[in-house]
């Protein structure tokens, strides 16, 4: 056991405070550090400084161009991010879909995709989710039927996130009606300006737009774009599912917003005296902050694990709920610190309002807590989780 | 990093585990090295460090274990920081037993002040919760000197010492004991009291996690035989569920662990702030594996008679040992600000 940092770790660290003071642009990080929505002109200029630097694929195994970064370097490169305000890495092309192609891809598909992957050239979201189709991804009924050289695709998708800056959607498609659910689904990588996709945005709760409904009539897709096997999708969508859960536990992101938080309670009153002095509110924070030191080590742990060859899979799940929870009882504290501050609504969707009359910290923090229910929702609910960890890990 | 334990911290934890389960008596554990596991190479072990303690206690918590090794840990540490290299020699050799008589009643879980006070080498007054004192060869006890804390050494058996012994909720036993112009020895101020007392609750996080550990184990093997409805229990999502929170909050408890463990030897500031962040969590995950793991089982853990009761009042006992929730979250709060 040792929980110090190497050298080359703490190296790294220094490496990657000094990328971000020297690239990440003032206003892109006050935009995130006051939970503006960011442009899609913002994700690509920070996309290119991160592919130029060599971040992006830094996860990546070497043999496509990644670094094969350790566990910890991950940890260390999302904890500065996040202290710093960087916007998130889009994860639906670096983070998911390469992982799937390297994988099962093609050696075509993947000469072709990877590099305009990283040079931003495609703006990758996801089809998974239907509106019958949620937890139970398995009962999808997006139909690809084959017609010559093309599929034929019909049906609708929902949840796509950030849809409406993608050129392409990779999409679970049902090849077949035939056995289990499962067994039908093939992994299908769909260009968004084919004729027949329309793409409609769905307004959330906290009056952004952040996600769409996206709607498949009659749309012909070459089948080359297959990837891996026909009728095999469930296997690459699973594989997928568990990247996404890496990194889920979003420790990064609880500890710069526990850091935000005690900045804001150093600003708001209370009786007279800052909100962080309030000994009710300074309890409720310092157990916060105690799990979240153990919450750190429970991930990195974990993660280790996983580096040193061990399965990372159910062990995600456990992450994913406890990382959820944190991340939304952080959120709500900070909604809470606000007081009176979070009845504005700030919404330019909704209401046609930017304007916050309060401090630049309240303006968002009841919008972030609502807009953050959902991730104990996504990437497989945590009831969903907690049912994988039942079998997988208890073997009940 | 490296969140994997050292081989010989491994091997001394499976043999050690394996010896409880044969059901080592108190030499057996001494020959497996589980006294000098708590001493440092300079007093005379081959151990001392966080980690040490944590692996060992982890295994005494897992099988219940009444042994006063904590006592030894923190009582016989105390006689290592006096120079009693003598006395410490014999603790680890399983010769001699030994415990701390220290708080009091009325102060709680602080660490002073002490009422009880020496005249000519005679301490007079009273000490509270002192575990495991019966059956120890030597007490170490606090008492005013001068107008400051210091400890001393008290045959038991001496005239003027009388016990009042009670079972405890972990187990072991609870006593009071009455010094009335009772024969000391002076071993020194107690200037590394605190620093004990942290070594003390790091072993009492680690006993609370092989408890968890138990209860977990016992919760899941009825979860799978017990039917009820036609069906095992565990099939019910409302338990698996349930479960499945009690095996996550278990993961916080030991990466909590794992942090204070690595910071037992900080300097003091840092080494308190990660002891009471610990206890604090470490507390409330007790407590909730036991009340969880009753609920599970249903009637028959309201039972004595069922294994799980030991258990499940070693974990309620967590949170009363060296400060509770409560206390160590304002003593957080206060290193933290």
């Amino acid at each position: 056991m040792d929980l110090n940092y190497t050298a080359e770790e703490m190296e790294f660290r220094e490496e990657v405070r000094a990328f971000l003071k020297a690239k990440l642009p003032p206003e892109i990080a006050a935009k995130v550090a006051s939970a503006t929505q960011l442009s899609k002109a913002d994700y690509d200029l920070w996309h290119l400084a991160l592919a130029e630097q060599g971040y992006l694929s830094g996860p990546w195994p070497k043999k496509f161009g990644g670094q094969e970064w350790s566990a910890v370097q991950k940890h260390i490169f999302e904890e500065e991010c996040a202290l710093a305000h960087a916007p998130r890495i889009v994860p639906f092309g670096v983070a998911m879909l390469a992982p799937v192609l390297q994988a099962f891809g093609s050696k075509e598909q993947q000469d072709y995709y990877l590099p305009r992957i990283l040079s931003g050239e495609d703006w990758w979201c996801q089809g998974y989710s239907e509106p019958g189709a949620g937890s139970d991804l398995a009962s999808l009924k997006t139909r690809a039927v084959r017609e010559g050289d093309h599929y034929i695709v019909n049906g609708q998708k929902t949840w796509t996130t950030l849809g409406q800056y993608a050129n392409k959607i990779f999409c679970l498609v049902r090849t077949s009606t035939e056995g289990k659910p499962q067994e039908g689904i093939s992994f299908l990588l769909i260009d968004m300006d084919r004729p027949g996709i329309e793409v409609r945005p769905i307004i959330l709760i906290d009056g952004e737009h952040e996600v769409n409904e996206v709607w498949f009539t009659d749309v012909k897709v070459p089948v080359e774009n297959l990837v891996g096997k026909e009728n095999e999708g469930w296997t690459y969508a699973k594989y997928l599912l568990t990247h996404e859960r890496t990194g889920i536990a979003g420790v990064g992101g609880t500890n710069a917003g526990l850091q935000a938080l005690k900045r804001l309670a150093h600003s708001e009153m209370q009786h007279g005296r800052p909100l962080i002095e309030d000994p009710l509110f300074a309890a409720r924070l310092a157990r916060f902050e105690i799990e979240l030191m153990a919450m750190a080590t429970f991930n990195l742990r974990t993660v280790a694990g996983a580096d040193a060859g061990k399965a990372p899979g159910a062990e995600s799940s456990m992450l994913k709920i406890k990382g959820s929870i944190m991340r939304q009882q952080i959120n709500d504290l900070a909604r809470r610190a606000v007081g009176p501050w979070a009845m504005p609504f700030v919404s330019e969707q909704l209401a046609g309002n930017l304007y916050h009359p309060g401090p630049e910290y309240a303006a968002k923090a009841s919008n972030v807590y609502l807009n953050n229910r959902k991730i104990s929702i996504y990437g497989g609910s945590n009831e969903v989780q907690r049912g994988i960890i039942t079998k997988a890990i208890l073997g009940l | 990093m490296d969140f994997n334990h050292t081989e010989e911290r491994r091997m001394l934890a499976d043999s050690l585990r394996r010896s409880l389960e044969r059901g080592a008596d108190w030499a057996a554990l001494a020959e497996l090295g589980v006294l000098g596991a708590l001493f440092t190479e300079d007093e005379g072990g081959f151990g001392g460090q966080g980690f040490d303690i944590a692996v060992v206690f982890e295994e005494l918590g897992r099988a219940g274990s009444d042994a006063p090794v904590l006592e030894a840990g923190l009582a016989g540490g105390l006689l290592a920081d006096a120079g009693r290299a003598d006395l410490v020699e014999q603790i680890i050799g399983g010769e001699l037993k030994v415990a701390l008589a220290h708080w009091e009643t009325g102060m709680r879980y602080d660490l002073g002040p002490v009422s009880v006070s020496v005249h000519d080498g005679h301490l007079s007054g009273r000490k509270s919760f002192v575990t495991n004192a019966e059956g120890a060869d030597l007490l170490v006890v606090s008492a005013v000197a001068h107008g400051k804390t210091a400890l001393f050494l008290v045959d038991p058996k001496a005239p003027g010492v009388t016990l009042h012994t009670t079972p405890a909720l972990m187990g072991g036993t609870i006593s009071e004991i009455t010094f009335d112009r009772a024969p000391a020895e002076s071993l020194g101020d107690a200037g590394t009291l605190e620093a004990r007392v942290a070594a003390a609750t790091l072993a009492v996080c680690a006993d609370a996690l092989g408890a968890m550990e138990t209860a977990k184990a016992m919760t899941l093997d009825y979860l799978r035989t017990r039917k009820q409805f036609g069906v095992p229990i565990g099939k019910f999502q409302a338990l698996q569920h349930r479960m499945a929170d009690v095996a996550i909050e278990i993961e916080m408890a030991r990466s909590a662990l794992i942090n204070l463990a690595g910071h037992l030897g900080a300097p003091a500031p840092t080494r308190d702030r990660h002891v009471s962040a610990a206890k604090n969590l470490i507390g409330r995950v007790a407590k909730l594996v036991a009340e969880e793991a009753i609920q599970m089982h249903g009637g028959i853990a309201m039972t004595e008679e069922y294994a799980l009761s030991d258990v499940a009042r070693r974990l309620v006992a967590v949170d009363h040992r060296f400060g509770d929730e409560d206390w160590h979250l304002a003593r957080f709060m206060k290193l933290s600000a």
